[in-house]
């Protein structure tokens, strides 16, 4: 029996190291981080370690360079209905390089991720540019990326399922407003074409002839994706040595996907070394317009698609965090330290995906699926 | 008559010369700061950068990304599968 290994995602670009509000007239900090996460919800367990480091070379150039690992347990609700429980690792080296030419920052990197069913590579280029007085800067990227999808059986490698391609362009602006706030602006829009579903997921179907009501078949996915996704970011400094911030996003693509994302978090620095930080996501999606829970019967339509990310649900996550900063004395070329804990939890209600593992007398009937799970990070980070 | 016509003809293409003049002429003229590099002390405060923790924002991006049909416009970058 076949895993189920979720839908294969290529994440969506935009400028790496560079967020809204990044400067282009300074290149990025001398920094390394050692990261530590762990999810843990929904019968799924994944964690691993990361490293980030970044360095300067000059006063033109810098370059950093990501290592990233997920240990991955899995026996979330569509493992258990379709295939079973299964274990495998997943690791991604990210390379940035950076080049700074007066106001200008130029970009460029190369991330490759590998796991047993699903090879990645992705590039990407990006220039940032500071104006009127280093109050604006305004950044543009473009990524591509190349997937190979397979299929993997207890273990055992099968087969190669298709390819997908994917193209995105970004566009962001940052903007001091007052001597307190800064508003931050990005807009993306990414295409993808090939195999863009799970090969291992399947769809249901309402069959008199099966003891449950419902059998499973195979799904089929459009062979194209096209989005768009609009943010707008805020933060404000506090009289009192405090800041708050504030995050809208809307996104929409030709699968009929409609997803609003808002967000606000606090940050309050308290005696000298020590700073606290809480957040709030609220997130809502409409499903795309050929998903169902439970098909009327086998091939009922041409597209078809039972992925809960396709569903239509809601979702809040709660996170609270805490760094402290060191100096150490030894070795000499560190300036500063920081060790860090970050919480979050994250709850999921669907709306039309229903939990099919509690027994029904009608199909369809089940209660509608839930999900809660905690995502913690430890990390700890110099500069130097 | 034909003069009085031609003025309220010409007024609306004038205007509009002179407001593409001025417009043009703008744009060399320098952009005042508004805010003074020396009042920019909050802004430079660490507490204020929207990407204090880069690696613990990618990774959350991450969590987020893979379980959502939304993804981007949040200043990340990924790759592969996150079959998670």
């Amino acid at each position: 029996m076949m895993r189920a290994h979720l839908r294969a995602r290529w994440l969506a670009a935009a400028v790496f190291g560079l967020g809204a509000a990044g400067r282009a007239d300074v290149l990025p900090e001398d920094r390394t981080d050692v990261l530590y996460h762990r999810y843990e919800g929904g019968g799924l367990t994944v964690q691993g370690p990361s490293v980030l480091v970044r360095k300067k070379f000059g006063d033109s150039f810098s370059a950093s360079y990501q290592y990233y690992e997920d240990l991955i347990s899995s026996a979330s609700i569509d493992v258990v209905s379709q295939a079973s429980t299964y274990k495998e690792k997943r690791t991604q080296h990210n390379l940035n390089l950076d080049y700074l030419h007066g106001s200008t920052l130029y970009s460029a990197g190369f991330i490759y991720s590998d796991e047993p069913d699903y090879k990645s590579n992705t590039g990407f280029f990006s220039i940032s540019q500071s104006m009127f007085g280093d109050l604006t800067t305004i950044s543009f990227g473009y990524t591509q990326g190349w997937d190979r999808v397979g299929e993997v059986d207890k273990g055992v490698f099968q087969k190669w399922v298709g390819n997908a391609d994917h193209r995105n362009w970004s566009l962001g602006m940052s903007q001091v407003l007052t001597r307190n706030l800064l508003l931050g602006l990005n807009f993306e829009t990414d295409e993808s074409d090939g195999y863009l579903q799970n090969p291992y997921r399947g769809v249901r179907f309402v069959d008199p002839f099966s003891a449950k009501g419902y059998s499973f078949g195979p799904a089929v996915a459009p062979s194209t994706r096209t989005g768009s996704a609009g943010a707008l970011q805020l933060k404000y400094y506090l009289p009192w040595h405090a800041a708050v911030d504030g995050n809208y996003r809307l996104y929409s693509d030709t699968w009929g996907i409609l997803a609003n994302t808002v967000k606000i978090g606090y940050t309050q620095p308290l005696f000298t070394d020590w700073t606290l930080e809480a957040t709030a996501r609220y997130y809502w999606q409409r499903h795309a317009s050929f998903y169902s829970d439970l098909y009327p019967f086998e091939d009922s339509q041409n597209f078809t698609s039972r992925d809960r990310e396709l569903a239509q649900f809601h979702s809040l996550s709660l996170g609270l965090g805490g760094s402290w900063e060191f100096h150490p004395g030894w070795p000499h070329w560190v300036d500063k330290g920081t060790l860090n804990f970050n919480f979050n939890r994250l709850h999921i209600d669907y709306q039309d995906f229903h939990n099919n593992l509690i027994p029904s007398l009608v199909p369809g009937d089940e209660p509608l699926y839930t999900l809660d799970a905690n995502v913690m990070q430890f990390f700890i980070s110099f500069w130097y | 008559m034909s003069k009085v016509v031609s003025c309220k003809m010409a007024s609306p293409v004038l205007l509009g010369a002179l407001l593409l003049g001025s417009m043009l002429l703008g744009g060399c003229s320098p952009i005042e700061p508004w805010v003074k590099p020396y009042e920019r002390e909050h802004l430079a405060d660490p507490i204020m950068s929207f990407d204090r923790n880069p690696i613990s924002n990618s990774y959350l991006d991450h969590v987020f990304e893979v379980r959502e049909g939304a993804h981007g416009a949040t200043g990340s970058v990924g790759g592969g599968c996150g079959c998670n």
